[in-house]
């Protein structure tokens, strides 16, 4: 089977051991991964600030660049959540209509398209402190909501989790309580959104977990960016390396 | 023209009180957790939810409909009904009616609405003592500030906070923070203005269009009192809180009480279908912006609001934040969708005091889709030449760039280039804010396009 | 109506007419009778002590020596039940605002809820409105076979259609608003107690 795979800006620039990772993961899978090398951004950032007008251009390439494509797969709810249900700044095209309908964040991917459960290349016997982005949870229905409380409880990033021989979860308070990134909210209401990512930390630790997890490497850079501020060395890592195979 | 009301900053001064603000996070996410245990106990809350919505879209979309027909059912019963098409006719006719009467006394139980209206300061500049005599609207009035919730206007304060202030304007002992204590201090002090007041004003939670009739809930029995001891009721209402049946209320009073407070109902839940022998009840619908609002295609659904502040006591931001930073009549998230319907520059930046992250629109017991409003007037502020034109310049820069994958390419070479470019830090007006309370990103040696590029064939990098 | 009135009247509704989204229809209102607690007597106790209030079960042979051990130190009984006599019926009132004297206010409610706890009251049982929000506490009899399993089928009692007031009364007053502590009491009354006793054979729905 043959993927574009789609690697966020933020992710390419300062995380490319995230993109690294997801490349070797899909690929021992047998998956046949094609990098579109014209690729830059999905054009949340703008879209997300009100800046709609100033979104189209890069969505537009974007659907350019992926919209031929049967499957895209991104290490990354946000862009998945964005591309999926508000990708509308730019001008419609079958190439638009096709991505929308064909990308997939990774865990959807890995859960729902191939299915697969175990991940014996790799061990992780340490014990993890999940992090299931809003994106994830309320725009792409990742896992299940604390609001809705007849719902049956599931979440696919912690069922691919557990294929990792070794892997312990610890369990947290407001376990889906918003961390606070929220794109440029991080920037414009800095003060909130720093005191939610230390709260949303407070609650982990008292978990004692060996490192964060995550599917949304924009919330872990939030939530680490803050860790090293209060001088915490917890580490933090993006699924796809937990799956790959990363070591401590 | 006023500027606009600045909620980031208001936020940030929230913060620095550290005790005030882990107070009300706790208290309202505990508020939140009530709701949660109140929802588990009804199987059917989902389905209630629903129904809720569509009794509201059905009303709302037969509105003239069903303003008539309570006009006919209330006059029927004895209750004059006028209609108020702003603020400033609504505390007109209030004045006039209390002018009639004679009576420069009015005690009243809470309501938004007139909040909204600013009726106070209108009857308090002619002559007319008003007496708050929610717990939390009293509170809020004697401290000279608006509410900060609108389910518990003062819960922002401590005990101490209270017991200072009733010692100053009770004479009440000011060391004791007990909440019982304070709570009799309220009643001592209240209960004369009840048996004295010749008129008596309420809000209502519903207006039930079939029998022409007012449901009031409240905890304390304030609304009770202040209708059925004064010859002279007044009821006031937006024209949007009509439902069509008795048998519709079943519905809303299952949800209202569970969603704000986790209890199954209010303690005292009160119908008003006419006025008591020898007395006057009156009922003003005021529209204020409803049925313009009503028109508006993305968020018409803000109106099926029953005020139960769910959406508040889920919110992070607001958790964070505190009422009062939005400067607004309704604030967190249902009033992040309604204030720019009434001014749309001085609450153009609540939109963007959001993550989005939805949990509001989950717990909201009328399905309003809050958040996805509120991405919506963020389009809306962008449309209106509300953005700010240094941020707007920003983005722009940031589409040409992000356009253009040489010109992306270039600037992601070097980290401060990229930094200067990308939006999602330190930029426009708040340079090196994302530096304040947390480290920056490092950037990568290399980035994942030129790891690709040294790393893996050229066959599978497909140019596009 | 005033011109002015009638022009306000005429603006709002136009201006809603104008501006209604398309006609959505009014859906079926089930009324959950699946979920019917088996026993509404057990329910109806554990809802109204979540809200602070009290139910005798037990039968009370001797309604008077009852009230006077309860509440000792009540001086001014109203009894708006013609079973009872109390120190003072409401019609004795010569002013609503007397009802500020009352120590405790005796009742008969025609309907209780399972679900909620709550008792239903209306001008007619009350005579005075203001007695069952003046008085110190309240003694409220409920015949439990008047007892209903949830608010759908509270509000199919006729009197939200016919009576000028009526509340669904939960408990004793109480408040919230600060610390989110609720205390009791807030404006109204400080206790309310419910004893179950069979209605007398007079009609019970009264409308």
């Amino acid at each position: 089977m043959q993927v574009a795979l789609m690697i966020p800006c933020y992710i390419d620039m300062f995380y490319p051991r995230v993109g690294i990772a997801t490349l070797g993961l899909l690929e021992r899978l047998g998956v046949e991964v094609v990098y579109p090398k014209k690729q830059t951004c999905c054009g949340q950032p703008m879209a997300n600030s009100g800046c709609y007008e100033e979104a189209r251009a890069t969505e537009e390439h974007c659907a350019r660049v992926f919209g031929s494509f049967d499957c895209v797969v991104t290490p990354s709810g946000s862009c998945t959540h964005h591309i999926r249900n508000k990708f509308t700044a730019g001008a419609d095209s079958p190439e638009k209509q096709n991505l929308v309908r064909n990308t997939y964040d990774l865990v959807e991917f890995l859960h729902d398209v191939l299915k697969v459960r175990e991940f014996p290349w790799a061990t992780f016997e340490h014990k993890v402190a999940l992090h299931t982005s809003c994106s994830a949870i309320r725009g792409l229905n990742m896992a299940s909501m604390s609001e809705r409380v007849h719902d049956p409880v599931f979440s696919k990033p912690k069922a691919l989790l557990c294929g990792v021989p070794g892997i312990e979860f610890g369990e947290f308070e407001r376990v889906d309580e918003c961390c606070g990134f929220g794109g440029t909210f991080a920037v414009t209401e800095e003060a909130v959104s720093a005191k939610m990512g230390y709260d949303k930390l407070a609650f982990m630790q008292k978990a004692s977990p060996d490192c964060i997890v995550s599917s949304d490497m924009s919330c872990l850079m939030h939530l680490q960016g803050c860790a090293r501020r209060q001088k915490q060395d917890v580490p933090f890592f993006h699924l796809a390396e937990i799956l790959n195979g990363v070591s401590l | 023209m006023s500027s606009p009301v600045d909620q980031a900053k208001n936020a940030e001064a929230f913060l620095a009180d550290t005790a005030h603000e882990a107070r009300l996070d706790k208290l309202l996410w505990a508020m939140r957790m009530r709701r949660d245990a109140a929802a588990r106990l009804v199987p059917e809350w989902e389905e209630l939810r629903t129904l809720a919505s569509e009794i509201k879209e059905h009303t709302l979309s037969n509105l003239a409909q069903y303003l008539i027909q309570f006009e006919a059912r209330a006059t029927a019963n004895g209750i004059i009904v006028h209609w108020a098409r702003d603020a400033h006719e609504h505390n007109q006719i209030v004045y006039d009616l209390l002018a009639e009467q004679g009576t420069d006394i009015l005690v009243k139980s809470k309501s938004m609405l007139t909040e909204e209206c600013e009726l106070r300061p209108f009857l308090e500049r002619r002559g007319i003592r008003v007496t708050e005599t929610d717990l939390g609207e009293r509170i809020q009035q004697l401290d000279d500030q608006p509410p900060g919730h609108i389910v518990g206007p003062a819960i922002h304060k401590t005990n101490k906070d209270v017991a200072v202030l009733f010692s100053q304007k009770y004479g009440s002992d000011a060391n004791n923070e007990d909440t019982a204590y304070l709570a009799g201090v309220m009643r001592e002090n209240t209960r004369p203005d009840f048996l004295h007041a010749p008129a008596g004003m309420t809000g209502a939670n519903f207006v039930v269009a079939e029998t022409g009739a007012i449901v009031v809930a409240t905890n304390e029995g304030n609304a009770d009192l202040s209708a059925n001891t004064p010859q002279l009721h007044i009821c006031s209402v937006g024209i949007e809180k009509i439902i069509p049946t008795t048998e519709s209320l079943g519905v809303f009073i299952r949800l209202l009480a569970r969603s704000a407070t986790g209890d199954a109902i209010t303690q005292y839940t009160s119908m008003f279908r006419g006025p008591r022998k020898g007395a006057a009840m009156h009922v003003i619908l005021v529209d204020n912006g409803r049925s313009a609002r009503l028109g508006m295609q993305r968020f018409w659904h803000s109106l099926k609001c029953i005020r139960c502040a769910a959406c508040m006591n889920t919110c992070p931001v607001y958790r964070r934040s505190g009422g009062l930073s939005y400067g607004a009549t309704y604030m967190g998230p249902i009033g992040i969708i309604m204030m720019p319907t009434f001014e749309l520059r001085k609450y153009s930046e609540l939109p963007f005091a959001s993550t989005l992250n939805g949990s509001c629109s989950n717990v909201c017991p009328v399905k309003i889709d809050i958040h996805e409003q509120i991405y919506g007037w963020r389009e809306v502020m962008e449309e209106n030449d509300q953005i700010q034109v240094v941020k707007k310049e920003a983005m722009r820069i940031a589409d040409e760039v992000l356009s253009h994958p040489t010109l992306y390419q270039i600037a992601t070479a070097t980290l401060s280039t990229a930094l200067e470019v990308l939006p999602h830090f330190a930029i426009y007006n708040r340079l090196n804010a994302w530096g304040k309370h947390r480290d920056v990103p490092e950037a990568a040696t290399k980035t994942f396009h030129e790891w690709y590029r040294n790393n893996r064939p050229r066959t599978n990098e497909v140019d596009r | 109506m005033s011109s002015s009135q009638a022009l306000s009247r005429n603006t709002i509704l136009d201006s809603v007419r104008a501006n209604q989204p398309a006609a959505r229809s009014m859906p079926i209102i089930p009324h959950f009778h699946t979920n019917k607690p088996a026993d509404l007597v057990a329910t109806f106790s554990q809802s109204i002590a979540r809200m602070a209030g009290v139910v005798v079960t037990e039968h009370v042979p001797d309604f008077d020596s009852f009230l006077r051990t309860k509440f000792s130190d009540a001086k001014v009984i109203c009894s708006a039940i013609p079973e009872y006599a109390g120190t003072i019926k409401p019609a004795s009132l010569n002013h609503w605002s007397e009802a500020s004297t009352i120590d405790v206010c005796v009742l008969r409610s025609p309907m209780g809820v399972a679900e909620t706890g709550s008792i239903l009251l209306s001008d007619l049982e009350l005579q005075v409105n203001t007695i069952a929000f003046l008085a110190h506490d309240l003694v409220v009899l409920l015949d439990p076979k008047q007892i209903v399993g949830n608010i759908h089928d509270a509000y199919e009692h006729p009197y939200f259609k016919l009576r000028s007031y009526s509340v669904l009364m939960t408990g004793p007053s109480g408040s919230g608003d600060i610390g989110g502590i609720v205390v009791h009491p807030a404006q109204a009354a400080k206790t309310l107690t419910v004893l179950l006793s069979p209605a007398p054979d007079a009609v019970q729905r009264a409308g």
